[in-house]
């Protein structure tokens, strides 16, 4: 086990090392740079002092070798933006709405999604299993800012109840939150109700009916806990996405968050803030990926990280 | 003579139904999958005529007849700078598209080659393919074309780039898959000892088996490619003006949503319309050549 999981963080470092040096290269390897002037020309000097002073003088290799001494040290550098902070304290300070918004919506979604899918599978091809079924589709299919907009028009610009957007209040949630929990919970459903239905015909649960167990701890102790299972690699891994990518719920509803940061900052060429950004997203990714393979072993016990020949 | 009868295809006995019969007569018992047809044929004659379709130009702007609401001369009403919006929807249909096929050429021009070799091969070159869609895979998708789209600069054909970049990961990773599968079957195997070259197999034995998942796969990568324009155009970082996209009419129609509510309604009701049209058709063809979703 031990052996495993540091060969799997020893991927993740060497995938993490590919992900700075491309964004890195890509990043400087188009013509212009942050401190372009285009709206107040800058002397010459003054420019090389700026260059100097971000040490964006020095040839590429040594900017990035520079870089990731400095970020393995946790010190990611100054925003070009926003030059008083310091990137970490940026990115606390904007992915805390994202993230606020992320625990809220990851709570509902999968709670509900959960709830739903079983339902479904429970009463296959009645009305509340096509009702499901609508409802996920609409949520999959269906980007985000349309139904964000439809609830606009909905609730903030014909009944007045909610407003249009803004962040703080506790009535800013209650649309980005609807709004952004749909896909997930549509994802949910849509795996929980079809791995129900598999095990709902599985040998086991006709056993237990067989032994006269009531439904409902049929389906608490052997369907639930079975069904569950396969989700774990499915729906852990869109957790990291969900923390990072409401770009589109921020920017509609105009929240302070780091989505809606991440496109600025990519516009300004702020080239710290983008690495940071990017790496902070690599990194989740790949956690979540290893946590999610170690715990499926722990709730399945027929699952064997490593090949028996080797232990 | 009798013997060449023997050759004759007519005189050997044929099987029932092929995959491909059985998948057409599933599909066109899919009514969903069927209207999904339907609508995304209207969208592509919306796309190829937009011209002759469109009551206006999407540059004729008239000033004098800004923000109308819906009427007889302007259904879905106009702009701020008095475009007419139905005319903007319809030449949006032909981005949209354009951007949906394009990437679907970007993702299999590059992901099917590579993956055909790196399965068939097998080897170093596999190792490099497979190292390689790992980092990909590393990279966050959406925050990725995101960052790529300000490196290129806006406009239609960086647009395709951006989605393009990461487009071709999943496909690559299926071919391989499938002919790391087919590879080692009989009829591979069979096929080989006849004295078959990898051309040959490739092309006449491994794809046709391979092509049922990649063509879902290919369904419905056109609307996660429209998705990804639309969202793109929608924060800014896609389509240049004047070309019109409905991701940049939603954008566009924030501001302006509070009273001109019609603004925000059409392109939305476009969207939604387009994606799930285009999402019935790719679930059908699952449903119809998946054999291992087996229904009935």
């Amino acid at each position: 086990m031990g052996r495993y999981i540091l060969g799997r963080l020893g991927g993740l470092l060497i995938a993490f090392v590919l992900v700075s040096m491309i964004t890195f290269l890509l990043m400087h390897a188009v013509p212009g740079g942050p401190f372009d002037e285009t709206k107040q020309p800058l002397p010459a000097a003054a420019k090389a002092n700026i260059l100097r002073k971000y040490g964006l003088d020095k040839p590429i290799w040594e900017q990035y070798l520079r870089y990731m001494w400095n970020a393995v040290h946790l010190d990611f550098g100054i925003p070009f933006q926003s030059p008083t902070e310091t990137v970490t304290g940026l990115i606390a300070r904007v992915w805390l709405p994202t993230l606020q918004l992320a625990g809220v919506v990851i709570l509902l979604s999968y709670s509900l999604g959960l709830i739903l899918g079983i339902i479904a599978a429970i009463y296959q091809n009645t009305w509340i299993d096509h009702f499901v079924t609508i409802m996920a589709t609409l949520g999959f299919a269906v980007p985000s800012f349309v139904v964000a907009i439809w609830m606009i028009l909905i609730f903030a610009v014909s009944l007045h109840w909610l407003p249009t957007g803004g962040w703080g209040a506790p009535e800013n949630y209650i649309m980005p939150v609807f709004v952004y929990s749909l896909a997930p919970m549509a994802m949910v459903a849509r795996y929980t109700r079809v791995n129900t239905l598999e095990v709902l015909h599985a040998d086991y649960v006709r056993t237990a009916r067989a032994k006269g167990l009531k439904r409902n701890t049929i389906i608490l102790r052997h369907v639930l806990k079975n069904a569950l299972i396969p989700m774990i690699t499915v729906l852990g891994p869109k957790i990291p996405d969900i923390a990072t990518g409401s770009i589109f719920i921020e920017a509609t509803f105009r929240i302070p968050g780091l989505g809606r940061y991440f496109v600025t900052s990519t516009w300004n060429r702020d080239y710290p803030m983008i690495m940071a950004t990017m790496l902070l997203a690599a990194f989740l990714w790949g956690i979540t990926y290893i946590v999610t393979d170690i715990l499926y072993t722990f709730i399945d016990p027929r699952v064997r990280l490593i090949d028996r020949r080797n232990v | 003579m009798t013997l060449p009868t023997l050759t004759n295809k007519t005189a050997l006995p044929s099987p029932n139904r092929t995959l491909w019969q059985d998948a057409k007569r599933s599909f066109s018992k899919n009514r969903l999958a069927i209207i999904g047809l339907v609508v995304v044929g209207i969208f592509m004659v919306m796309a190829v005529f937009a011209n002759i379709l469109a009551p206006f130009s999407y540059y004729h702007a008239d000033l004098a007849a800004n923000l109308q609401f819906p009427s007889l001369a302007h259904p879905f009403g106009t702009d701020p700078i008095g475009r007419d919006e139905l005319s903007l929807i319809i030449f949006g249909a032909r981005t949209s598209l354009l951007v949906g096929f394009s990437v679907q050429l970007i993702a299999f021009g590059i992901g099917l080659p590579l993956g055909a070799l790196a399965g068939m091969r097998g080897g170093w070159f596999d190792f490099v393919i497979t190292r390689l869609l790992e980092v990909m895979t590393a990279f966050p998708g959406f925050l990725f074309a995101i960052f790529l789209m300000s490196l290129l600069g806006t406009g239609m054909l960086n647009v395709i780039l951006a989605i393009g970049a990461t487009s071709w990961i999943e496909v690559c990773r299926l071919t391989r898959g499938q002919f790391l599968a087919l590879r080692e079957r009989e009829f591979v195997v069979a096929a080989r000892s006849y004295g078959a070259d990898d051309w040959r197999v490739i092309l006449r034995h491994l794809l046709p088996h391979a092509l049922p998942p990649l063509l879902i796969m290919l369904a419905l990568g056109i609307p996660n490619a429209i998705f990804a324009e639309a969202g793109l155009s929608f924060l800014g970082v896609g389509i240049n003006d004047p070309i019109p996209s409905w991701g940049k009419m939603v954008s566009d129609s924030l501001g302006y949503i509070r009273v001109y509510w019609y603004m925000g309604l059409f392109p939305t009701l476009t969207i939604a319309l387009a994606m799930l049209s285009f999402n019935f058709v790719g679930d059908g063809l699952r449903d119809a050549l998946d054999p291992t979703m087996y229904n009935q």
